[in-house]
């Protein structure tokens, strides 16, 4: 066991030594590692970044929201089958808590009506434009993911009389009131005055295509007072009780929806049910096969620098045959040897896998810092296994010379030249 | 090469128990069609503190005999025993093991790892046997010390002569207080003046009790052993006292 322990600290002492001595030759192997780790490293960064930046848009919708829409959110391949649909009306929503209200077993809570469409907002000669505006309930106020920096949502009475009040998104009170505060303050909407009841805390951009903070919320009244009733993206926010029942839950809306819109039995859904889990099921395959496809691609990199490895193996191997004659004629024996060309191998890859690591963290590093919102992800995670996949690496591409080393003849190896 | 040494009556040790018991053994080896026989039937026996010289023209077999004698190699047919132990049926990694522990190796060209001082190199036999750390140290300078090297422990071989080098080897050859020390040609690739050294510091191992083989085909370095065996075509022409 103590001879195993000597063996292994001479072997690395001995491959530190033929790294130092091969400075230029070492440093081009171990290039190829440091590539092919940087390819696999920042894959795995953007992947994980990928998955957590999809999971903080998910959250945005709520994890215990269903969306009742007219079209399915992970698009439709059959548009007409869909455009024919009637939109979803406030009526819809006032039948289906009726509904609601008089199954108490529901896993439903309560729905709430919303409309939307893109509008500008000025004030005191700042304006935005293509803010999404939407038109809602009171009780949307107990369905928003996001906290408020300042005031609150309009209530019930504020709803009910269509007062002309209005939350800001963070982006647009920040572009609005530069560095103070818009509550109380008067903003033009569609060439009405409104005033700021409250301010959202920053949520970010729901898979960087739509930005949550680019947004307004009005009371419905006031919307279709201005904004008509064009319907296109009405939907229906359905509050669930228990949002590990989701499937119950979803099942449950269909039945109530079929009954709120009086779909006889056999008729083929006229609305859809969203959600972010929904979304989710349909988009993991997706992540999955990108992933997948991005690991494999770089992943050949790394198995290019593999062979680097594999060849300057076979040369030191080739070039210290003399010596491991001497070696095997002083006692070394098979194990011996293909360690020591083993742990030479895996040195100048594990050496390239710290190197590559840190360039990839560099770049991350980079990336982070201009653009913060971008999600990628450096995890601890990553480290070690990028770490255990270079020694992987060194094993394999250092064993076949390693092995072949390890069983030349002494008498043949000693004559070698 | 070498002058010729005067030829004098240096005194002979009484030979300890039997180390090396060789009996009818032949080696063949296939080189492409042809069959060649290195050796066609060797016996010896070789005994703890001999010096012993193996002489032969090229091609004689004295490199075979030198390789199973170092348990580098293994005969065809024929038995080899090493103090007792049949070396014949031994597989390579337990060659390995009776070469660390039994066999002193001195080549020609020294074969001393260039990257490492003289005391790693002589500490190598001491690592594979699994000798701890401090006593390897101690051991490898102390051996160093003893063949005159005791102010060139932390030199590099490039940092040394080659009557140095080859000190630094016999040193190597030595730490393992092994049964024999098989040189091979050890004053091949110096000149004489420190070839003549060498041989001196053979002579003064026997001296000490150490059991010596040398292979050489130079008359002048023969004569320092107290044994002469001469092969030719394979086979043993003669064994005896070398004057």
């Amino acid at each position: 066991m103590k001879r195993i322990l000597y063996e292994l600290i001479e072997s690395v002492r001995i491959a530190m030594a033929q790294i130092r001595a091969n400075k230029m030759r070492s440093a081009l192997t171990a290039l190829g590692v440091v590539i092919g780790i940087v390819a696999v490293t920042l894959m795995g960064t953007a992947i994980a970044g990928i998955n957590i930046g999809f999971d903080r848009s998910l959250a945005m919708l709520g994890e215990d929201v269903l969306y009742v829409d007219k079209w399915p959110w992970t698009g439709a391949e059959d548009w007409w089958n869909y455009a024919n649909r009637p939109s979803l009306r406030p009526e819809d929503a006032v039948k289906l808590n009726r509904i609601i209200a008089a199954s108490p077993d529901s896993q439903l809570a309560f729905a709430v009506f919303a409309d939307g469409r893109s509008a500008s907002i000025k004030s005191n000669g700042n304006s935005v434009s293509g803010v999404w505006t939407q038109g809602t309930g009171a009780a949307y106020g107990r369905i928003l993911t996001a906290d408020f920096t300042e005031g609150r949502l309009f209530n019930e009475t504020e709803d009910e009389s269509a007062r002309q009040v209005v939350v800001l998104g963070y982006d647009v009170a920040q572009a609005l009131f530069p560095g103070r505060s818009p509550l109380g303050a008067t903003v033009t909407i569609h060439g009405q005055p409104f005033q700021v009841v409250g301010v959202l805390a920053r949520q970010g951009s729901f898979l960087g295509l739509f930005s949550f903070d680019n947004q307004m919320v009005l009371p419905l009244g006031a919307y279709r007072k201005y904004f008509g009733v064009r319907d296109d993206y009405a939907e229906i926010q359905v509050k669930i009780k228990d949002k590990t029942r989701l499937d119950e839950a979803r099942e449950e809306l269909t039945g109530f929806m079929r009954r709120v819109r009086g779909q006889i039995p056999g008729e083929r859904d006229n609305f859809n049910i969203n959600g972010g889990a929904i979304f989710k099921e349909k988009l993991d395959p997706i992540k999955r096969g990108i992933a997948f496809a991005g690991l494999f691609v770089t992943g050949l990199s790394l198995f290019v620098g593999a062979i680097g490895i594999m060849n300057i193996t076979f040369v030191s191997v080739r070039e210290r045959t003399k010596e491991i004659g001497t070696r095997k004629a002083l006692g070394a024996r098979r194990r011996t040897v293909l360690l020591q060309f083993l742990i030479e191998a895996v040195s100048i890859c594990v050496l390239g896998g710290a190197v590559g690591l840190g360039f990839t963290y560099i770049l991350f590093a980079v990336v982070r810092g201009a653009m913060p919102s971008f999600p990628i992800e450096f995890s601890p995670l990553l480290v070690v296994v990028s770490m255990l996949v270079s020694i992987a690496t060194g094993i394999l591409s250092g064993i076949i010379p390693a092995w072949g080393a390890s069983r030349l003849d002494p008498v043949v190896a000693l004559r070698y030249e | 090469m070498s002058p010729p040494a005067p030829v004098e009556a240096r005194p002979v040790r009484p030979v300890g128990p039997l180390v090396i018991a060789i009996e009818g053994v032949t080696k063949l080896y296939q080189m492409g069609e042809e069959t060649i026989h290195a050796l066609r039937g060797v016996s010896l026996e070789i005994r703890r503190n001999e010096y012993l010289a193996i002489m032969g023209p090229s091609g004689s077999g004295k490199s075979t005999l030198m390789n199973m004698l170092g348990c580098l190699d293994t005969p065809t047919a024929g038995k080899y025993e090493f103090n007792g132990h049949d070396v014949a049926g031994m597989v390579d990694d337990e060659l390995a093991e009776i070469r660390n522990r039994e066999i002193g190796f001195v080549f020609q060209t020294f074969n001393l790892l260039p990257r490492s001082d003289a005391l790693r190199n002589v500490e190598l036999p001491l690592i594979y046997g699994g000798v701890p750390t401090h006593e390897r140290h101690e051991r490898a300078r102390q051996t160093l010390i003893d063949v005159g090297l005791g102010n060139r422990i932390h030199h590099k071989p490039n940092e040394l002569s080659g009557g140095q080098r080859q000190r630094v080897a016999i040193a190597r050859a030595l730490v393992n207080r092994p049964s024999i020390i098989l040189a091979d040609e050890p004053t091949g690739n110096l000149d004489s003046k420190t070839g003549v050294e060498i041989l001196a510091l053979f002579n003064d191992l026997y001296e000490k009790g150490n059991t010596l083989i040398v292979v050489t085909h130079e008359e002048s370095v023969a004569r320092h052993a107290r044994r002469i065996i001469r092969l030719h075509d394979g086979l043993i022409e003669s064994d005896g006292p070398a004057y």
